[in-house]
């Protein structure tokens, strides 16, 4: 590799300094900021802060709510990760075995990549809405009564739902161009080995899939456990009453509409906490398991 | 083991290009048959046919004696052995090799079996738990062997195996392959676009030129006897001298220089087709050829000349020293083949 060389040693550091003011501003400053806030407890106008140590983190594990948030946040992130990717997974072998050297159709099946994501949560909004969303009428004719952000399960389904929704393409397009990937004479060596359809896909193709998959598993949890924050803040509407809600979302109600200043930032370095977890797991585990060439 | 039957295989695929032409051929039991010719004449197509991986729009294929035109790859009762190696890349070379058997409902012990016995066989004893990314090529060929061999199929089917070879693993693995097939009595078809390949380990050699068959043949006939001057130009190497030639009361000419034959049957326009080791210098030969350039192949000696005008090539043994300019040759007894030169199709 050829390596660059820097007649003035200014230079790399001036070309630097974006990236790291960025880092630095929109991330550790804050990450900093919420670590020192959840020792101390702030007034509600922010006009004076009292250190507390670990109180904060006392209060936070002996509150049920913040424990009904964390079991709600495990099935949601559980339902949304399986079910998009195993919708997904579906669609993909489906396509793929339509689609093979068709490129056309196979950008046409991408568009939807590029399209759907902003678009999805407001749809579903109006697909579920309570007067006159067409799924919510299709409910009521079966005879469920369908309150979104009245029932607690009502909600939550059509949170995970819209989830789920938003996120099939992203994960259909990765699962379509990883079955895309396995070399077609593996597939045909697979035929002569195995007659059974079903055996060939669990023995040769899901294996194969694997580095596809993990990395979509990661992507997902982190999907369901963060950026799906939009979709539950439109659904709920900042009313959090009897809605369920996400741990995410609990840092943002009890920080900024409920003032706990110290509550939420402790609530943040938890959720810091497991996602450094998460990192070095990924990391781990793609070092030792999943590579194959 | 089997005997295979193909009767009017044609294949034409969806955008309506026909890479087979109706082909007919039986393969005996036990048989090492090598399908040979230039890149995109169809021999893939019909190894693949053969295969079931890929449909036969007419015509009927038996292995055996049941018709297996409908019947899925798995259930052929064939193995096949591809160019890439096509091996599972997440699976141990023990799994690669017995996963077809493990599919067949064996059980593990004699799976175990199998498998050590195919890999003492081809020297992989000490690969058994590696994954195929941390072998070298002619290994990942000796595996995608084992695959093969361990199935005991009633046919073996080789797509240009030897392909990712270097030169010298390359010959040293067209003679293993060749033992191991006559060691085992299967029944093989083998794909190559390499003429040396073809005739080092065909029984019979099939030559296929543009989705049709132009001659089936033992190497010797084939290179022999070429039916046309496209085996003639394609099998050899140096290939066979086809120069324009005219037959005229019997006797044959290139351009005003008499070649030696009489009593010809045919008249008019022909292609003469020489193999360059037929021609030998000889004073008091009748032939006279220009020599202008000489080729050390070491072992040999490759002389390039021309006959009237027309290009021809001559081998000669080391012992040969030859200059360039006029050298005077003669042919061996039968040396020469006649074609017609407009169907390219031989004569006698
Ligand atoms: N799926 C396909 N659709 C249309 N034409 C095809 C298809 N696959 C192959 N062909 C054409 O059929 C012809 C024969 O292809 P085939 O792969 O059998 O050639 P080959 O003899 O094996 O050549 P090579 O030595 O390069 O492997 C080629 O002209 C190729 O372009
Ligand atoms: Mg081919």
């Amino acid at each position: 590799m050829k390596r660059a060389a820097f007649t003035n040693r200014w230079l790399p550091i001036l070309l630097l300094v974006p990236q790291i003011s960025i880092i630095g501003i929109f991330f550790y400053w804050p990450a900093i900021h919420a670590l020192r806030s959840s020792f101390y407890l702030q007034d509600p106008f922010g006009f004076s802060e009292t250190f507390v140590g670990f109180s904060n983190y006392a209060s936070l594990f002996n509150s049920p709510a913040y424990g009904r948030a964390a079991i709600f946040t495990v099935c949601f992130t559980l339902l949304v990760t399986i079910l998009s990717l195993g919708i997904a997974l579906l669609l993909a072998v489906k396509a793929d075995k339509v689609v093979r050297g068709a490129k056309t159709y196979r950008t046409l099946l991408m568009w939807v990549y590029a399209v759907a994501p902003p678009v999805a949560g407001v749809m579903g909004l109006i697909l579920f809405n309570q007067s006159w969303g067409p799924i919510a009428d299709l409910f009521k004719s079966l005879g469920w009564d369908f309150a979104l952000g009245v029932h607690y399960y009502d909600t939550a389904f059509a949170m995970v739902l819209i989830s789920v929704w938003k996120q099939i393409p992203v994960n259909f397009i990765f699962f379509l161009s990883g079955l895309q990937s396995i070399p077609k004479s593996v597939r045909e060596a697979a035929m002569i080995d195995n007659r059974s359809t079903a055996g060939r896909f669990w023995d040769v193709t899901f294996p194969l899939l694997a580095p596809t998959g993990f990395f979509l598993l990661i992507t997902n949890i982190t999907y369901s456990l963060f950026d799906t924050f939009g979709i539950i803040d439109t659904v709920v509407k900042g009313e959090p009453g009897n809605n369920p809600m996400t741990l995410v979302y609990k840092v943002y109600v009890d920080g900024f509409r409920g003032n706990d200043l110290g509550g939420s930032s402790a609530q943040s370095v938890v959720l810091m906490v497991l996602v450094l977890a998460m990192t070095v797991f990924q990391f781990r585990l793609v070092e030792r398991r999943i590579h194959y060439t | 083991m089997a005997q295979v039957t193909l009767s009017e295989i044609t294949k034409v695929y969806p955008n309506g290009f026909t890479a087979v032409h109706p082909a007919s051929f039986d393969i005996p039991d036990g048989e090492f048959v090598v399908l040979v010719g230039p890149s995109g004449c169809g021999k893939s197509t019909m190894l693949r046919m053969i295969a079931g991986l890929e449909d036969i729009s007419q015509g009927d294929l038996n292995i055996g004696t049941r018709q297996v035109n409908n019947v899925d790859p798995a259930d052929r009762d064939i193995a096949m052995v591809f160019q890439n190696y096509a091996l599972y890349p997440h699976m141990s070379v023990r799994k690669n090799i017995g996963y077809g058997l493990k599919n067949r409902k064996i059980d593990k012990d004699e799976i175990d079996r199998k498998v050590r016995e195919a890999s003492t066989m081809l020297n992989l004893d000490d690969y058994l738990d590696r994954k195929p990314s941390q072998l070298s090529g002619g290994q990942r060929q000796r595996v995608a062997m084992g695959r093969a061999i361990v199935r005991d199929p009633a046919l073996f089917l080789f797509d240009e195996p030897l392909s990712n070879l270097d030169a010298k693993l390359r010959t040293q693995m067209r003679i293993e392959i060749k033992a191991l097939q006559r060691r085992l009595g299967v029944t093989a078809v083998y794909v190559t676009h390499d003429q040396v390949e073809a005739m080092t380990m065909a029984d019979r050699i099939i030559v296929m030129n543009e989705g049709r068959i132009e001659q089936i043949g033992t190497p010797v006939d084939v290179y022999n006897t070429p039916e046309t001057t496209f085996v003639a130009s394609f099998m050899g190497a140096p290939p066979m001298n086809l120069m324009a030639g005219n037959i005229a009361g019997g006797k044959l000419r290139v351009g005003e220089e008499p070649i030696a034959y009489d009593n010809l049957p045919h008249s008019g326009d022909v292609t003469i087709g020489i193999r360059p080791e037929d021609i030998v210098p000889d004073e008091r030969g009748d032939i006279t050829i220009d020599v202008t350039l000489v080729e050390e192949l070491g072992a040999h000696r490759l002389l390039h000349g021309t006959i009237a005008g027309q290009d021809i090539s001559i081998h000669v043994d080391k012992d040969n020293m030859i200059n360039t300019g006029a050298l005077r040759v003669s042919l061996k007894p039968n040396a020469v083949s006649l074609f017609d030169a407009i169907t390219g199709k031989r004569l006698t």
